[in-house]
Order: C-alpha cells, then structure tokens, then sequence
C-alpha cells in the first residue's frame, strides 16, 4: 500500500510537471502552471519520505532544512542582472546531485551492478561531474572571478578529446568488467577535470549556448539517475530538462548562424579578431546630448536595442523612465530583443520587465526587423554584435551570416557606449562609422537619466 | 534491472523526449530564462533518490553523499521555483504596467 501511494504521488508529479511547462507558453498561464509543478515537487517528496527504506530521518530533516535556507536566499535576493550567474550556479546544484546519487549509488553496490545499470550510471557520474565544474567555471567567467576572453593553448582540442577519449574507455571497460573502486573514481575524477576544460575555452559572446548546453547536461544527468533507479518520475524530469536545454542551444546557435561544434571547438574571438580586421573607412561621429533629446522628442517611433552593457551599466530602469517620458508625448517606443544578447536566453527580456517594461512592447527580431525603416531613431544600448552590419554584409566576416538587427536602416542611430572600445568580442562595427549613427559616450544609466531631462524640457 | 523494467523505462524516456520537445518548443523567447530556471527546478525532483541514500543508512559514505547531495537539489528546487515565481511576476501587460 505504502509503495502504492508513493508511485501514485511520483505519477501525479509528472503529469503536474508537464502541465506546468505548458503554461509557460505564455505569461498570464505560466504563474498557474508553476504552481502546479511546485503542488507536484511537493507531492512526490511527502510521498518519498514514507519510503520503507528509511531508517534515520535526521540527515534528510537537515539536508532539506539547509538547502531550504540557501535556495530561498539565493531565490529571493539574486537580482535580475546576476541571473546567468544564479543560474550557472544552479546547474552545478543540480549535476553534483545527480553526480553523489551515482556514486553512492556505485559505492553501496561495491561496484557489482549488471550491464545496463552500470551503463546509466556511467553516464550519470560522468554528466554530472562535467556539469558541475563546467557550470561553477561558467559562473566564475560571468561573475568576473576568471577573465572571460577564451583561454587556449596549442593543441587544446587534442588534448581535450583524448581526455574525453579515456574517460569513456575507462566507463567502457568498467561495464564489462566491473567493480573496480579506484578506477571508477578515476573516471569521476578525469570527468571534473574535462568540465574545466571544455567551458575555458568558451568566450563570453558565447555563454548563451554554453548555459544552455550545461542545463541540458544537468536534466540528462538526472535523466540517467532516473534509469539506475528505476525512477521514472525522475527520467520524465530530467528528459524534459535535457531537452529544453538542448532545443535551447540550438535555437542560440542558429541566431548566431554558427554550429554548436564551432562554439564549443572555435574559440571565438581570439582567433577571430585577426581575421576581421577590415579597415574602416571614416570616422565615428560623436553626438551631443541635447541633440538626441530633441531627435528623441519628435520621434514618431523609436526603437531601443539593449544588449549586456545595459545590464553591466544597471541602466535598465533609466531606459523604462526615459520609454515612458517619450510615451507621455506621443512616441511609439518599441524594444528590439537579439536571441543572443545578454548572457543566457531572455536575459533581456526579465532584465526589462523587472524594470517594468510591459511585455507587449519586447519585440524579437523577425518582428521588429521591417520596422526599422520607419523608425525614426534607433537607440543601441551596450549592444555590439547583434547590431553588426558586417553579419549581412560582408562574408568574409567571423559573423558572417548571423541574423542581425537591422537598426542601420532606420534614419537615425544612436549608439550608447562606455567608450571606444571594441566590445566583447572584439569586432570591428562598420554601424558606427555610418553616417546615420551617432555615438553618445558614457555611462548608459547616466546618460538615460540626462536624457529623461532633457526630453522633459524638449 | 529487468527487462520489463528496462523496456518501460525506454518506453518513457522515449514518450518524455517527442513530450517535451513539443511542449518546450511552444515557449516563446520572452519566457526563456524563467524555462531555464523552471526545469532546473523541475530536475530537482533527483531529490526524492537522495532522500532514500541519506536516510536508509546503508553506510557512512553513502550517508554522506546523500546529505550533500539532498541539500543540492533542495537548493535548486526551492531556489529555482521562487526564483521562476519571481521572475514570472514581473512580466505584465501594457495596462497593468501604466498603473504601478
């Protein structure tokens, strides 16, 4: 009976889990689905503590208890700028979890399990142990701890895939003669170290795949759990993980029309620089405050373009206040949303409707691509790549073929920028050198706020 | 594992797999970070095989492991869904917005 109940909560769990991904198809059914999932978590851990097996409840009691204070700390203190971050960490969470399951789960055995439970489990201690020093690297490289600029070494790639290549003889030989402690846990221990190695080369353009990917690892992490324990609340769970993380990465790799291979082995943006150096013709025109403002004022409709600057200047409030001043008199005012700005999917997206911006006014690419040419001005806010010209123009460009936000067609550009630095990747962008563009240097939230003043007084 | 077993278990994965591609694909960008943190929310149900380790006392190590690996996806599971909560909250519609 008491199996019973418990296999009727883990079904109830994943029906549950399903409903909730399916409301988040749009914003005002994605809160009720949530619910609902967090109603099936629930469910399927009351159910679980009834389990015959358990002896002792203190170290359960405790865990729970610990994790509850850290998941609600970082919960409800992260702000929406240390997102990726959070996430990143989240990640690592999650494969460590799986990664301690398998082996407990290989120490409790001795090491005696049949073929396709060892396979499993393999698969699941070595997911999980790559995704966790890959994720804690991927937060180190966004928190700014480790310098974010791709870090290769000649022949990093060989080295790389015959590290991978004897972890996997390693596992291959453990399946069929298995039982061996020491080198299972040389496997384990080869596994943390290819995370490393496979997340240092990844450049910070990059990490929206590589966020991605790890979510997807950690869900397949959970996935394998769920085929060593026979668990198929857990395989539902984590094959529903794996997947949302893989199509991700997909969909990111298509927005910067390079393949994931490229991403992961290309370590762009040390080696692309060289390439891209086309010299450019002209000079970049700086504008002036009270200019813009005007231009702003008049506007019929303007666009604005965030990209990571917005976030690293804390600006995305200023941007809201200046969006609504404009409103106030009239200007149509829009968002452009890149797939690939920030440093995870929708990174812009909560960045701005933290700050209040409604939903309706984030527009993606396809959408706000034919608008451009009636807009009147275009205002490009710590974004780079995205906006690159270079990415439709010019072939021979490492972004050749990116789809791109055509703001250089609308009939006015302004580009707010720190500097005249070549941003993230190190790209030259021929936007700034068109006539139609105006750079506006400074500190992004500063200059907002002058241009909600200005605009006032307009 | 039985064969039995097995087979069922291919058998969900398989469903799970066509599942959540259709359902994950229906998710607009817009919803994407809240997705990212949902289904590692949603992963932390790995939590109810940690539950079992640390509390049936097979072993010290296995103990452990359990302990470590319980708050783990406690984290993740609490962390994850009031985070998504949070985040889901601050997506309005245009009218809801003007009034705040």
């Amino acid at each position: 009976m008491q199996t019973y109940f418990i296999e009727i909560s883990y079904l109830l769990a994943s029906i549950l889990f399903i409903l909730g991904l399916k409301g988040l198809s749009h914003p005002e059914t994605a809160k009720r689905g949530m619910h609902l999932a967090e109603f099936g978590m629930l469910m399927a851990i009351i159910g679980t503590l009834m389990h015959h097996e358990i002896v002792t409840y203190t170290w359960i009691l405790a865990g729970l208890a610990v994790g509850s204070v850290v998941g609600l700390a970082m919960g409800l203190w992260v702000p929406m700028t240390a997102m990726p971050q959070r996430t990143a960490l989240s990640h690592a969470f999650g494969a460590f979890a799986a990664a301690l399951v398998g082996i407990s789960e290989f120490y409790k055995s001795g090491g005696q399990l049949e073929t396709f439970t060892m396979g499993a489990l393999g698969f699941e201690v070595m997911l999980g142990s790559l995704t966790t020093t890959g994720s804690l690297l991927a937060f180190a490289k966004l928190q700014g701890l480790v310098r974010g600029t791709p870090m290769t070494y000649k022949g990093q790639n060989i080295f790389n895939m015959v590290l991978l290549a004897a972890t996997i003889a390693i596992f291959i030989y453990l399946i069929v003669v298995p039982g061996s402690m020491p080198l299972f846990f040389t496997m384990v221990g080869l596994a943390f170290v290819f995370g490393l190695l496979l997340v240092m080369p990844i450049g910070s353009a990059d990490m929206p795949v590589v966020m991605s990917l790890l979510n997807s690892y950690a869900g397949l992490a959970s996935a394998a759990t769920g085929f060593v324990l026979s668990n198929k609340v857990l395989i539902i769970a984590g094959t529903l993980d794996g997947f949302s993380g893989f199509i991700l990465s997909i969909l990111m790799c298509r927005a910067m029309n390079r393949s994931i291979t490229n991403v992961l082995f290309g370590a762009f943006g040390s080696a692309a620089t060289a390439a891209a150096g086309s010299d450019q013709q002209g000079s970049m025109r700086e504008v002036g405050l009270e200019d813009i403002a005007t231009q702003l004022a008049y506007a019929n409709k303007v666009v604005f373009v965030p990209g990571y600057g917005l976030a690293t200047a804390q600006a995305q409030h200023a941007v809201r206040e200046l969006a609504d001043v404009l409103e106030k008199r009239g200007v149509t005012v829009k968002y452009g949303i890149h797939p690939v700005a920030g440093r995870m999917p929708g990174h812009m997206n909560v960045l701005l409707a933290e700050a209040n911006v409604p939903y309706s006014s984030l527009y993606e690419l396809e959408q706000i691509n034919p608008e451009f040419t009636t807009t009147d001005v275009s205002v490009v806010i710590g974004a780079n790549d995205v906006v690159n010209p270079d990415a439709r123009d010019n072939p021979g460009s490492p972004i050749a073929g990116m789809p791109i936000l055509e703001v250089d067609r609308s009939k006015s550009v302004v580009v707010l920028k720190r500097g005249q630095g070549k941003g993230f990747s190190g790209l030259e962008n021929p936007l700034f050198y068109k006539p139609v563009t105006g750079m506006l240097y400074g500190d992004a939230k500063d200059t907002l706020t002058r241009l909600v003043q200005a605009v006032q007084q307009a | 594992m039985s064969h039995e077993t097995l087979i069922s278990a291919l058998y969900v994965f398989a469903l799970a797999a066509f599942l959540g591609y259709q359902v994950i694909s229906r998710v607009p960008p817009l919803l994407h970070t809240p997705l990212m943190s949902a289904t590692n929310a949603i992963s932390g149900i790995s939590l109810v095989g940690s539950i079992v380790t640390a509390g049936a006392n097979y072993n010290t190590v296995s103990t452990i492991l359990g302990f470590i690996a319980v708050v783990c996806s406690t984290t993740n599971v609490v962390g994850g869904f009031v985070i998504t909560d949070r985040m889901l909250k601050m997506f309005k519609r245009k009218d809801i917005a003007k009034r705040e």
